[in-house]
């Protein structure tokens, strides 16, 4: 059976995966991986999961138009400069909302 | 995309590839062959490194060269788990090997025949082997390209260890000074033909897939530019008088031979049936084990 | 103090013995997995030789190779030659279950306590190590065999006092021991090529 490896290197890391070993049960798979994995203290903390047990997941839907999920859906240069631009502008001030009558 | 011509593109351009992808039937049997070969060459580079092991002068070197010989089973692991990935099963791989039907590297081949050769082979094979590895990391095969990076990782205490290994000779007695040089002198020959016969770049298959990123003259000069240095300021002679850097950086020497290389390789070195019929020895009384626990 | 360093050399010369017996497996034992693993126990057994060699002298590299044969203390056990499966991973069994009894009894120690306690917490991995092989391999005829025949040297390995403890561990009756005192004739041979390159240069050469 093939166990895949997970290894932490160091606390604060999240589990990376690191290779296989070829073991009949997860017995023999720890003793072998410890070695293979750790013997250089390189590594705080194994998984080991048999292939088997790994859900592949590979297929996605990309029909429709969902980049407004994502910061490359944004353009906001145009409108920008325009609004600098237009801010640098003298321009009447007012000091309260205009009333009727007032221009 | 199964498309060949796609392929090329897409692996030229960078890109790179996983075990489930579709990858044409050239790219895949040159891919185990050659991962194949660099497996095979892990495990057989341990047996004339081993004798070693039982020999060593002290403690520490007994520790340093077990340990250092341990990484190299241990990269086999790694290398054939990738094949076997790839459709080949270890023990096909293994029966082929001691069987003579595949190939592994030429210095494997040659003899060991004193302290002063596991020197040599812990600086100067492991450099030579540690530039052919370094280049594989941008490998377009993403699963050998990523367990390159632990091997490449484990290798830099080799080299540390062989040089440590020839100061302390080079700085000890006179007879320990010429062990080192009567090393190097034999395996000379066997490190300049290593990288391969310069085939161009765009001729190599290997390059063109982007299995390989470098050629192997590119490899050579390499290997050359960084340790010609390293053994002339030790005051050891590299037995080749026409070896010189050009004015260009380019280093020039006389032509290594390749017939001696091909011969080697395709199995008819000085210690290339003893050495199988050990593995095979070993492989074929230990069969029961394999039985026993691989069995359910 | 001299049975105590008698009983420290003793130990010293085991790990060093079997460290080097186990040593020859590198790049041949029967799967790969197991031959790094293998290899990691070899490399222990050396560093625990090592460190006890520390304990009795300025010069553990003297200590470990220079010594005439008949000045070495290790066990029987250690020094046959078992270049198959069956029987290494047998002794090591053995020697493991042995190791334990009397590295827990130098626990005891005020003098090398500390250290026994050391070298028990890798021999924890050792020992998970041999069981697993030990409970794969019972019912193979083989292991059985070669168990029955190391017996007489695995009870070798522990004093007189620690051999019912050891039957009881292994399950077998307690038998005549194969002796420390006494070299096997492997061990001359091991002796030789363990110091021929140290010997190639004068005493005191560096390496």
């Amino acid at each position: 059976m093939i166990y895949e490896v997970f290894r932490r290197e160091r606390n604060g890391q999240a589990f990376e995966h690191a290779g296989s070993v070829v073991a009949p049960d997860m017995e023999f798979a720890e003793v072998w991986a410890r070695e293979q994995y750790g013997r250089r203290g390189e590594s705080v903390a194994l998984w080991l999961v048999p292939r088997d047990a790994i859900h592949d997941v590979e297929d996605w839907a990309d029909e429709f138009d969902l980049k407004y999920r994502r910061v490359d859906g944004y353009s906001i240069k145009a409108r920008l400069k325009e609004a600098r631009e237009r801010a640098a502008q003298p321009r009447k001030v007012l000091t309260h909302f205009p009333r009727d009558g007032e221009g | 995309m199964r498309d060949e011509q796609a392929f090329l593109e897409y692996v030229q351009g960078g890109g790179q590839v996983e075990t489930a992808d579709w990858m044409p039937d050239d790219y895949r049997a040159k891919l185990v062959k050659f991962i194949e070969m660099h497996g095979n060459s892990e495990l057989m580079g341990v047996l004339p490194e081993r004798e070693w092991i039982l020999r060593a002068p002290t403690l520490q070197r007994k520790l340093a060269l077990t340990a250092k010989v341990q990484d190299e089973v241990g990269h086999a692991q790694l290398i054939y788990r990738v094949v076997e990935d790839l459709g080949k099963p270890r023990e096909r791989c293994l029966a082929d090997l001691v069987d003579g039907k595949a190939k592994f590297h030429n210095v494997f081949h040659y003899p060991t025949k004193t302290w002063g050769d596991v020197g040599v082979i812990a600086w100067l094979v492991d450099a030579a082997a540690i530039i052919s590895q370094k280049a594989l990391l941008k490998c377009s095969y993403a699963p050998y390209a990523r367990i390159m990076k632990k091997i490449c990782w484990e290798e830099s205490f080799h080299i540390l260890h062989g040089r440590d290994v020839i100061l302390a000779m080079v700085t000890g007695t006179p007879e320990q000074f010429e062990l080192v040089q009567e090393a190097l002198d034999r395996w000379w020959g066997p490190l300049m033909q290593f990288h391969g016969n310069p085939i161009p770049k765009d001729e190599d298959p290997m390059y063109l897939w982007r299995i390989k990123s470098q050629g192997n003259e590119e490899a050579r000069q390499q290997f050359l530019e960084g340790y010609v240095p390293q053994i002339w300021e030790l005051g050891l002679t590299v037995p080749n008088p026409k070896l010189r850097r050009g004015d260009d950086g380019t280093w020039e020497y006389s032509e290594p031979d390749w017939d001696e290389l091909k011969y080697v390789v395709t199995g008819h070195g000085p210690k290339t049936d003893e050495r199988l019929a050990f593995r095979r020895r070993f492989l074929d009384q230990e069969q029961w084990v394999r039985d026993a626990v691989l069995a359910a | 103090m001299a049975d105590q360093r008698e009983l420290l050399l003793g130990l010293a010369d085991d790990e060093l013995v079997i460290g080097w017996r186990d040593s020859e497996w590198t790049g041949i034992a029967p799967l790969l997995e197991e031959d790094v693993a293998f290899s990691s126990i070899a490399q222990n057994e050396i560093g625990h030789a090592r460190a006890v060699y520390e304990r009795l002298t300025d010069d553990a590299d003297a200590l470990a190779f220079d010594r005439a044969l008949d000045d070495y203390r290790c066990a029987p056990l250690v020094e046959l030659r078992l270049l198959d499966w069956a029987h290494t991973i047998a002794r090591r069994w053995l020697y493991e279950v042995a190791d334990e009894i009397r590295i827990t009894a130098l626990m005891e120690d005020a003098d090398v306590g500390g250290l026994a306690a050391k070298i028990n917490r890798e021999e924890a991995y050792h020992r998970m190590h041999a069981e697993m092989w030990h409970e794969r391999l019972l019912n193979e005829p083989r292991f059985r065999a070669a168990v029955t025949e190391l017996w007489p040297y695995a009870l070798g390995v522990v004093l007189p006092e620690q051999r019912a403890a050891l039957a009881s561990r292994v399950g077998l009756d307690e038998v005549d021991a194969v002796e420390r005192g006494s070299h096997t004739d492997d061990f001359a041979p091991l002796l030789e090529e363990m110091t021929m390159v140290r010997r190639s240069a004068p005493a005191g050469a560096q390496w």
